[in-house]
Parts: C-alpha cells; sequence; structure tokens
C-alpha cells in the first residue's frame, strides 16, 4: 500500500518509514501541512498518517482542506492526546480513525485495513504469486476461481509470506507478528495457522515449505 | 452543589417587607389624619349651630324696667334637633345667677361681645358639646350682664364620626393591599435581572466560561464583570493546564512511538533470540508506561467530570455500537468476534464521554483476557435499570479477589503479564457511581468467563 505520512517529529517519522517499508509498503514522508498538501495534490496514496500537533499548523486543518477539496483519501490521525474529548472531536473533524501515540503497528494496519474495508471494499493493491491472488484489504485469497476469506491471523501470515516469497520466517519472528507482545504463545500455536494456511494453498503452485529448525518460506514452483 | 455558609437573610423578602411596612404605616397615618380631621369638621358643624342657637338666644333678651325679658324662640333649640336624638341643655345666666335652664352645666364665664367659648364638658358622665356666649344689655340706668349657655350630647356627632372612620378603614385597606401588591410586583421585577443572571450560571455546562452576555441593570455591572473577569482567569488558567497536559503528553509520547516503532523495526530484522526477548520486553515496557499515563489522565478527568456531570440525554446502543466499530480491529487481531445483543432504544440520561470511557475500559478488558477465536457478548438492557453487561470466555476473576478489584491499581493475579494500569475498572465504578448506579463483577456460573455489569 502507499502512504502518505505528515509528522514534524524526524525521529519518529524514520521509524514509521522504516517500519511500514519493512512490511513491503510506499511511504513518502511531509513534516507539515503545506508540504502534506502539495504531496497529496502530486501523488495518489491509499491512505494518509497525520499526526495533530505540525509547525505551521493544526493537523486538523488539512482534514479540513483535504475534505474540502473533495479529496476522499482515508485519513487516520496519530494523536498523543489520550483524552477521550479530543478523540471524539478528531473523527467529527472528518477523520477516519485515528491512534494513540504510542501505537502498535499491527494495530495501525489493522485499522487501516478497517477503514479501507469500510471506505472503498477493496485497493489496487492486489498481490499476486503463480495462481494466487491475494487481496490484503478485503482479506481474500483467490486460488483459481476459489474466493477464501481469511481470518484475521490467516491474512497477517499470509501478508508476511507473499509480501517476501522465497525468504524464510522463523516461528518466533512469525509469532512476534501474530501475537500482542504482553502474551506468551507457545510457538505451536504458529503450526496451527501455518496448518489452516496450507489447506487453503493446497490447489494452488504456491507452497508453504518447512526448513526444519529454521522456519517457513513460502515458494512458488 | 455547593451551599454558601453564610446567608444573611434575603434581599427578596428585606425588599418586600420594607414596602409592606411602608405601606402599613402610611395607611395607619392616614387614617389617623382623615379621622381627626373630619372630627374637627364635624364638631365644627355641631359649633356652628349651637353657636346659632346661643346667639338667637341672646339676641331675645332685653332689658325692660330693670328687669331681663326673654321671649325664648324655639326654633333656637329645634334646629339642635338630631337624627340620634341628640340631648339638648341651656343654661341662661344674669350676672352669673341662673335664671333658666338646667343646673347641671358648669358655669362658664365668658366676656361680653361676640367672644364664644366652646367646651366638651361632662354632663351626667356624658361629653356634651357646650356653647356660651355673654352679651351686656343696658337700660336707663343700669346694666346687667346675660350669658347664654347651650349644650347638646354628641351621639349624633360620633356616630358621623363612626361612619366616617369605617369608610376610611375600608380606604385604608383598599390601598394597603394594592400597595402589597405593588410591593410583590415592585420586589419581583427588582429581583428578576438577579434570578435571571443566577439561573444562566446555574444552567452552564462545566464547559461554559465565557462571559455572560445579558443585559443588566446598572448596579449589577460591577457583580457580572467581577464574575466575568473570574470565568476569564478561571478559563485562562483551565486552557492553560490543558494545553500543558497536552503538551506534555506529546513530549512523552512521541519519543516513546520511536523507540517503539524502532523496536519493531529492528525486532523483524533480529534474529538472535536473548535480543529479540530485549527488544519484546522494551515494547511491553512502553505500552506499559504509556497504557499507566493515559489511564491515570483519564481518570483525573473523570474525577473532575464527575463533580460537573455534563448530562445529556444517550442512546446507549449507539453508544456502545460506536465502540464497537472502534474496537473491531483490536478484536480482529485476536481473531475474537464482539457480538452487540440489544433492547432497541435504552435512553438514559448521561455524560457522553465518561460512559464511553466506562464501556470502553469494559470492553478493553473483556479483550485483552479473552482467548483466541473466542466470542465478547455485550448485552444492552433496559429493564430492571438500563445495564450494560459484558460477558468473555476468559478465565474469569479470582473469586477470592473479586470485590477488591475494582480498587485503585489493583490487578487480579492471573493477569500476569497482560498489560494494564490497575486503574480500568475503577474508572467504571467512578462512572457508574457518578450516574448513581454502580458495577458489579461476577464470573459466569458454568462457562467460567468474567461478567461485568454497568447499572446506570
Amino acid at each position: 500500500m502507499k502512504f502518505l505520512l505528515i509528522e514534524d517529529n524526524q525521529e519518529l517519522a524514520n521509524a514509521i518509514c522504516l517500519r511500514m517499508q519493512l512490511d513491503g509498503h510506499v511511504i513518502d514522508h511531509a513534516d507539515k501541512i503545506a508540504d502534506g498538501i502539495a504531496f497529496a495534490e502530486t501523488g495518489e496514496y491509499d491512505l494518509v498518517l497525520l499526526d495533530i500537533m505540525l509547525p505551521d499548523g493544526d493537523g486538523r486543518s488539512f482534514i479540513h482542506q483535504q475534505r474540502e477539496r473533495k479529496k476522499d483519501t482515508p485519513i487516520i490521525v496519530l494523536t498523543a492526546r489520550s483524552q477521550v474529548s479530543d478523540r471524539i472531536s478528531m473523527l467529527d473533524m472528518g477523520a477516519d480513525d485515528y491512534v494513540t501515540k504510542p501505537f502498535d503497528h499491527a494495530e495501525l494496519q489493522a485499522r487501516c485495513r478497517a477503514v479501507l474495508r469500510r471506505k472503498s471494499g477493496t485497493t489496487q493493491t492486489i498481490v499476486q504469486l503463480g495462481d494466487v491472488s491475494f487481496d490484503p484489504v478485503a482479506g481474500n485469497l483467490i486460488v483459481g476461481d476459489n474466493t477464501i476469506a481469511l481470518r484475521n491471523r490467516e491474512l497477517r501470515l499470509f501478508e508476511l509470506l507473499i509480501n517476501a516469497p522465497g525468504q524464510i520466517f522463523s516461528k518466533q519472528k512469525l509469532a512476534d507478528r501474530l501475537f500482542s507482545y504482553d502474551v506468551d504463545v507457545s510457538e505451536n500455536a504458529i503450526e496451527v495457522y501455518i496448518g489452516r494456511l496450507r489447506k487453503h494453498l493446497e490447489p494452488a503452485n504456491v507452497k508453504i515449505s518447512t526448513h526444519r529448525g529454521l522456519g517457513y518460506r513460502l515458494d512458488h514452483d | 452543589m455547593i451551599n454558601p455558609r453564610n446567608i444573611w437573610g434575603s434581599l427578596r423578602n428585606r425588599l418586600a417587607i420594607s414596602l409592606i411596612g411602608g405601606a402599613a404605616l402610611l395607611t395607619i397615618l392616614l387614617f389617623i389624619a382623615v379621622r381627626s380631621y373630619s372630627a374637627q369638621i364635624a364638631q365644627h358643624g355641631q359649633d356652628s349651630i349651637l353657636d346659632a342657637s346661643v346667639t338667637s338666644i341672646l339676641d331675645a333678651a332685653i332689658l325692660r324696667d330693670g328687669a331681663v325679658e326673654i321671649d325664648f324662640p324655639y326654633a333656637a333649640l329645634a334646629i339642635l334637633d338630631t337624627v340620634a336624638d341628640d340631648r339638648i341643655f341651656y343654661a341662661i345666666y344674669q350676672d352669673e345667677k341662673l335664671i333658666s335652664g338646667y343646673e347641671i352645666l358648669p358655669r362658664i364665664t365668658t366676656p361680653s361681645g361676640i367672644a364664644r367659648d366652646y367646651s366638651t364638658v361632662d354632663v351626667n358622665d356624658t361629653a356634651v358639646r357646650l356653647v356660651a356666649a355673654s352679651r351686656t344689655l343696658i337700660g336707663s340706668n343700669e346694666k346687667t350682664k346675660i350669658t347664654v349657655a347651650v349644650a347638646q350630647t354628641q351621639d349624633e356627632l360620633s356616630g358621623t364620626l363612626n361612619r366616617i372612620s369605617k369608610n376610611v378603614a375600608l380606604y385604608g385597606a383598599g390601598f394597603f393591599l394594592l400597595a402589597v401588591l405593588l410591593s410583590v410586583w415592585a420586589t419581583s421585577t427588582t429581583i428578576a435581572p438577579l434570578k435571571r443572571l443566577t439561573t444562566s450560571v446555574a444552567k452552564r455546562g462545566p464547559q461554559d466560561l465565557s462571559p455572560f452576555e445579558q443585559p443588566v441593570p446598572t448596579e449589577m455591572v460591577p457583580l457580572v464583570s467581577s464574575l466575568n473577569n473570574l470565568m476569564g482567569r478561571l478559563d485562562q488558567s483551565l486552557n492553560q493546564s490543558e494545553e500543558f497536559i497536552a503538551e506534555a503528553a506529546h513530549r512523552v509520547r512521541t519519543p516513546l512511538a520511536t523507540v517503539r516503532s524502532y523496536a519493531e523495526a529492528t525486532l523483524q530484522r533480529v534474529d538472535k533470540e536473548e535480543n529479540r526477548q530485549a527488544l519484546r520486553s522494551m515494547v511491553r515496557a512502553i505500552d506499559e508506561s504509556s497504557r499507566a499515563a493515559g489511564q491515570l489522565l483519564d481518570h483525573a478527568m473523570i474525577t473532575f467530570r464527575a463533580d460537573h456531570l455534563d448530562l445529556q440525554s444517550i442512546d446507549l446502543v449507539a453508544l456502545v455500537n460506536d465502540l464497537v466499530l472502534r474496537l473491531t480491529p483490536i478484536a480482529e487481531m485476536k481473531d475474537v468476534a464482539l457480538q452487540v445483543h440489544a433492547d432497541t432504544d435504552v435512553m438514559v440520561q448521561g455524560d457522553p464521554i465518561l460512559l464511553q470511557n466506562a464501556v470502553r475500559n469494559l470492553i478493553d478488558n473483556a479483550l485483552k483476557f479473552s482467548p483466541i477465536d473466542s466470542v465478547i457478548h455485550i448485552h444492552i438492557n433496559a429493564q430492571p435499570t438500563p445495564q450494560i453487561v459484558v460477558l468473555d470466555q476468559g478465565h474469569g476473576f479470582p473469586s477470592d479477589q473479586i470485590n477488591d478489584l475494582a480498587t485503585r491499581f489493583t490487578r487480579g493475579k492471573n493477569a500476569d503479564g497482560i498489560i494494564g494500569s490497575g486503574l480500568g475498572l475503577t474508572i467504571a465504578t467512578d462512572v457508574a457511581v457518578a450516574h448513581g448506579g454502580s458495577l458489579h463483577l461476577s464470573n459466569q456460573p458454568n462457562k467460567g468467563g468474567a461478567c461485568v455489569t454497568l447499572s446506570l
């Protein structure tokens, strides 16, 4: 997916960009509202991530400007405030959702997916590998004529694998991405989800292979 | 509502009492004045008649051959006839010696001429009005002084006076009644702007610190301007502290977000298990501290708002549905389903921000303790009282701790490893209590799993 990040804190922006790029997303960064507006004019984005406190004004004025120009690219606000009233006013202003800093990227992505699903149904970012098509927003896996709706963890697991085919992911790495950091999950739990995905992929020419002691890999004959 | 301790009378009563008291005093004075004036007039009337009577008797006296002759004019007494049948006395003296009439009349000496002597005297214990006059009769070689006194009882006079008094009293009472009505009206009109100001202060929401704009009488201008001044300063200091909190949160949370994002990114690239473990601990600590900070701020805000509830009519079903929509992405990450079971239209009077925060905490809790692939049921009931019941399929509350969990910073023994501040249930309880309700924790009898009921 293609993101526009408007955030004035350079360090945080770098961290978010790095994190997003590791997930295979494209992300442009603007550090003030004026630049953000210029980016939004020239580029097509799936989603805007917007900080509220910016050097040249309140992030809400960006939302206002976009909505005024009939641009309905979904906007997710990154807020440092936790007051409920503030959250509500941001949604009133036309933002589609918000996350409170510091945020869990898995949650941010879940919110992005939910917002995109609500707004448009699908995006143009359908990933194709072999005879498998994958729509990360709708959460659909299309194998031949068969469309399978993936459950959330299956979806996130498959998204990881398909964004880096041929790369081996250790069980621990996958577990860290699938479960929140506060629960101790046995590595066997991953096997359950790998098993489910394998079942979905049975008719396809894309397979998940096990590498003993190393992890799993998505292969395409 | 805080009542001031020093209440010193009521302006309205004080004003009304002084107006009504003044009117009463004026009425009494008027009564006395009118009564004494009419008494004077009536007395004057009686005196004139008596005077005429005396004069005509005196005029009838002549001195003939050294003897006094009076052709008594009976009309002189007839003019004194009254409806009340007042008794009439007369006496004629020649040189201080009674020659005709009643002896019981007291002697009056008056100089000859046009001078008249008026007096009120007692005759047989009855007050009579007595008029006396003298005349010197001059004969050929002698002169003698004739004194005539005519007296009349005052039954007719006092009857007239009583009638007048009665009428004056009636008018006075009417006048007094009118004055009372006017006083009440005047008091209310005077107090009205004060009352309007009071109502407009009382009706304000906790957030409304704007100055008062309605027109007020001159005398109230200093009060209103001081009030506006105070409001302004309060607003400013509230804004400052709000901005301060926002700024502080921003300063703290933004670097935390940087650290968390880097930690997550690094976690993706690091393979060595002990490094991964350290990064996981880092993320966990960040989550823990940011959550605690958030909950503490929320708790402070709730304590503040609970004192100044901003009551509105709220559709609980809509409120819960909004929250569920907002929390669905988080639930989906755990493959947990949120199911809302609602009676149609559950309307309550409440503070939307507080209620939202409380319910959010309950659902958050349920999400944290829900096992993978489970369902959280949220019931919204209208009866017996409006309530929200959140049921999860986790391991429930430790039964020996169930009564303490809503206390501040208390966490369940089985919450190990799950991030939390120990404030969630405290916030929910505070909100319930502020709305006159309660929070009840229990475990579902057969399935285990927590059951939290927020009653309003």
